[in-house]
């Protein structure tokens, strides 16, 4: 196998038991492989479970059904059927996922914010720091922030805090699930050059992009996602 | 000769064998406190009632009894004692330490050394020397059992960290034979090296608390204490005012309100017994109270 | 109930008042002994134990040894009566360190690293805030390197403000020794930023687990939902 994520029939429900058991299909034998070097854009209205997707492969949501293998030191994980322990590795060497929301500890620095995933690699506690700092400062996020505490910063500083600690680590695949949207153009383009460049090192990306503009910058292939939806 | 009416030395046979057995147990396993069926006594708990006890229960006709309070023979619960054993059992009394076969003894050891055949006996208040840290019985007997006396060395450690020496100067901790952790009864450490392989047996009586324990004859006694931080004995700069001896533990007495004061050795025969051999301190060279 | 902690796990136990988190929690920890069932823990040398089976003392040198035991409350965990220093180095007097000076020093690496001022060390925990005190607790079940630790509502009695650092350094040590450790807690925030693996637990049984986020976020059991939903975000 030669792709970085390989998902075959993936199903993905809900059912809210707390609302009378409705039960949401989002999606249904939804295939996708994702070369290395590829930055792959799902594409659809809101709601069609564009970061249902995202969230499978992170293993963050449970897949009902399929298979999402990941590409892993040398081997391949099913992120869909693998112990939570492995899914832990995976998340630490080799998938990023950036989300809207940045969610840390709170009266953390940023910078230690940011140099956690390399810590957790562990990492040199300073040369992790300095890598941090380096990124943030590549986000124009200006040195006199980077001890304070994230929780203080606007909503386009907090997202690019949250991409700062995917691009310190260097994964070889990374989900990203609108990083842009709160951002002005200047900092835009600095996100779209970190992103490129991820791209042209070898990086395999999965993205759902709003912002057109961005979307044609960074994506090299369109993935449509269509309703799959069948209430049962 | 004994006075009529009560059975010799007080405790009737059978609590006296009861106590014996007790005593053997604790002999047989040094340091280990043996519980015993403390009887009540015509003296109030605290006044040495457990000694009495282990007294009454080993003395003989034969024997000679020395009873000292803080190494006095005539303070008050020394006499009493004394004079107690003299009625009930009818024994020769003495203050001289080297003719005495049973010494009984109040928070200090005698400085004449003991010999083979004497018995010293303990009054003690608390025997647990878990307790400070430990309220429930069950788990120190627990601690006991399973040697796990490394907290004991908190105690040790705050002292330093207190008052950069250990401070503890009184019923300081000791290990018995390399086993049990026992507590010598409040006796000022000075004493402690004096149990160290004593060829005397040393019984120890805690009657409130119920407990007996021993100290064969030649048996090893270590006070605790950190590698970087030894057991030390208290040391003074005077000498005994009376006898002037320089080796012995001494007592401070005020001697008028003006501040003025004198050491004097705890260990009255010990002194006395000086004075007569001729020796002599400050004081009673100079012939005046505040004279040192 | 059958689940397993993998060396450098931290497993999370979370559910509501009286179902069972803190029962489950004494029962691994040799506190109290279950009814039926075994709680095997992997000895450094011997492989395999069944916790309750092995001897008394060897199960007593495991608790203050290779495990730790976090209470909510530090003053259940700490010795009052004693320094700052004292409390640290307890577990190590216990396992025979006779030598004041190393003692201290240790003791006073230990404050630097649960971020308390080392001039404090000869300090009575009563003198400390209650953040300082669970730190205090916190080195002082760490001292002897132990291999597990188990932990009650650890930030249960803190203000706000004060958990957060605590959390923090908590991941922080857990990661940086390669801790195991057990997490009950009714606050899912907290199992969230310091768990691996999340028990939930209704009525004294396990209704669901599995990766933390993916349990928190997309929970299958009726009750893990209602759990999650009815937590206030702010």
């Amino acid at each position: 196998m030669t792709a970085a994520i390989r998902i075959e029939g993936l199903a993905k429900s809900f059912t809210l038991h707390n609302q009378g058991g409705v039960r949401l299909s989002v999606l249904a034998g939804f295939d996708l492989a994702v070369e290395p070097g590829e930055c792959v854009a799902l594409r659809g209205p809101s709601g069609i479970g564009k970061s249902t997707v995202l969230r499978c492969i992170y293993g963050n949501y449970r897949a009902d059904g399929g298979r999402i293998l990941v590409r892993h030191r040398g081997g391949t994980v099913d992120m869909a059927a693998a112990h939570p322990r492995e899914i832990l590795a995976v998340r630490s060497d080799t998938v990023g996922y950036v989300s809207q929301f940045l969610r840390v500890i709170p009266r953390v620095a940023a910078e230690d914010v940011v140099a956690e995933p390399l810590r957790n690699r562990g990492a040199d506690p300073r040369e992790a720091r300095q890598a941090a700092r380096g990124v943030l400062q590549s986000l124009n996020i200006p040195a006199a922030l980077h001890r304070l505490a994230p929780a203080t910063f606007s909503g386009g500083e907090q997202q690019r805090v949250n991409l700062a600690r995917v691009f310190v680590a260097d994964y070889p695949v990374l989900l990203l699930d609108e990083p842009t949207a709160s951002l002005d153009r200047e900092n835009r383009d600095a996100a779209i050059g970190l992103i490129r460049e991820a791209v042209r090192r070898g990086t395999a990306i999965v993205g759902i992009f709003h912002d057109s503009e961005v979307r044609d910058a960074v994506a090299t292939r369109t993935v449509p996602l269509s309703a799959a939806r069948e209430a049962a | 000769m004994a006075e009529q009416g009560y059975n010799f030395a007080y405790l009737d046979e059978q609590t006296k064998r009861m106590i014996r057995r007790a005593i053997l147990k604790a002999v047989a396993i040094p340091g280990y406190q043996v519980p015993f069926g403390s009887r009540e006594m015509p003296l109030p708990f605290g006044w040495g009632t457990g000694g009495i006890q282990v007294t009454a229960s080993i003395i003989g006709r034969d024997d000679t009894l020395k009873v000292i309070d803080q190494g006095a023979d005539d303070t008050v619960n020394a006499v009493s004692i004394r004079k107690f054993f003299a009625r009930t059992a009818g024994v020769e009394t003495t203050e001289r330490t080297e003719d005495a076969t049973i010494l009984q003894t109040r928070h200090r050891i005698p400085e004449t050394r003991l010999g083979a055949g004497q018995i010293l006996v303990y009054q003690v208040p608390i025997p647990e020397p878990l307790r400070w840290l430990e309220p429930r019985e069950a788990e120190t007997r627990k601690m006991h059992a399973l040697e796990e006396y490394g907290v004991m060395h908190v105690r040790l450690y705050e002292d330093i960290a207190r008052f950069g020496h250990i401070a503890t100067s009184y019923d300081y901790p000791v290990r018995v034979n390399g086993r049990y952790l026992m507590r010598p009864s409040p006796i000022p450490k000075f004493d402690n090296p004096k149990m160290d392989r004593s060829p005397a047996l040393q019984l120890f009586g805690a009657g409130r608390e119920k407990r007996i324990y021993a100290i064969p004859p030649h048996t090893g006694v270590r006070s605790l204490d950190f590698d970087d931080h030894p057991f030390e004995v208290q040391k003074w700069e005077d000498v005994c005012a009376l006898c002037g001896s320089g080796d012995s533990f001494l007592d401070e007495i005020v001697t008028d309100d003006r501040g003025g004061r004198m050491f004097v050795c705890s260990d009255t025969d010990y002194c006395g017994r000086r004075r007569e051999a001729g020796h002599a301190g400050p004081t009673s060279r100079n012939g005046e109270a505040d004279g040192a | 109930m059958s689940f397993d902690i993998w060396p450098g796990e931290v497993l999370g136990i979370v559910g509501e008042s009286g179902s069972g988190k803190t029962t489950v929690l004494n029962c691994i920890s040799a506190r109290l002994e279950p009814t039926s069932g075994t709680v095997e823990y992997a000895t450094r040398h011997d492989g395999p134990a069944d916790i309750y089976r092995i001897s008394e003392p060897a199960r007593r040198l495991l608790m203050r040894t290779d495990w730790g035991f976090v209470h909510q409350n530090p003053q259940e965990g700490l010795r009052m009566e004693v320094s700052a220093g004292a409390n640290i180095g307890e577990r190590l007097m216990a396992v025979g360190a006779r030598h004041y000076g190393n003692i201290r020093e240790t003791a006073t690496d230990w404050l630097d690293k649960v971020e308390m001022d080392t001039g404090r060390m000869d300090d009575l925990p009563l003198t400390f805030s209650g953040g300082m005190q669970q730190r205090l607790q916190i080195a002082r079940n760490l001292v002897t390197a132990p291999r597990i630790v188990f932990m009650d509502e650890p930030t249960g009695n803190l203000d706000v403000s004060v958990q957060a650092r605590l959390l923090d350094l908590l991941r922080g040590l857990v990661s940086d020794l390669g801790l195991a450790a057990v997490i009950v807690t009714h606050d899912l925030a907290v199992a969230r930023l310091l768990s691996h693996r999340l028990l939930v637990m209704r009525r004294g049984e396990i209704v669901e687990s599995g990766l933390t986020d993916q349990v928190l976020d997309d929970p299958q059991h009726p009750y893990s939902q209602l759990l999650v939903s009815s937590v206030l975000h702010p």
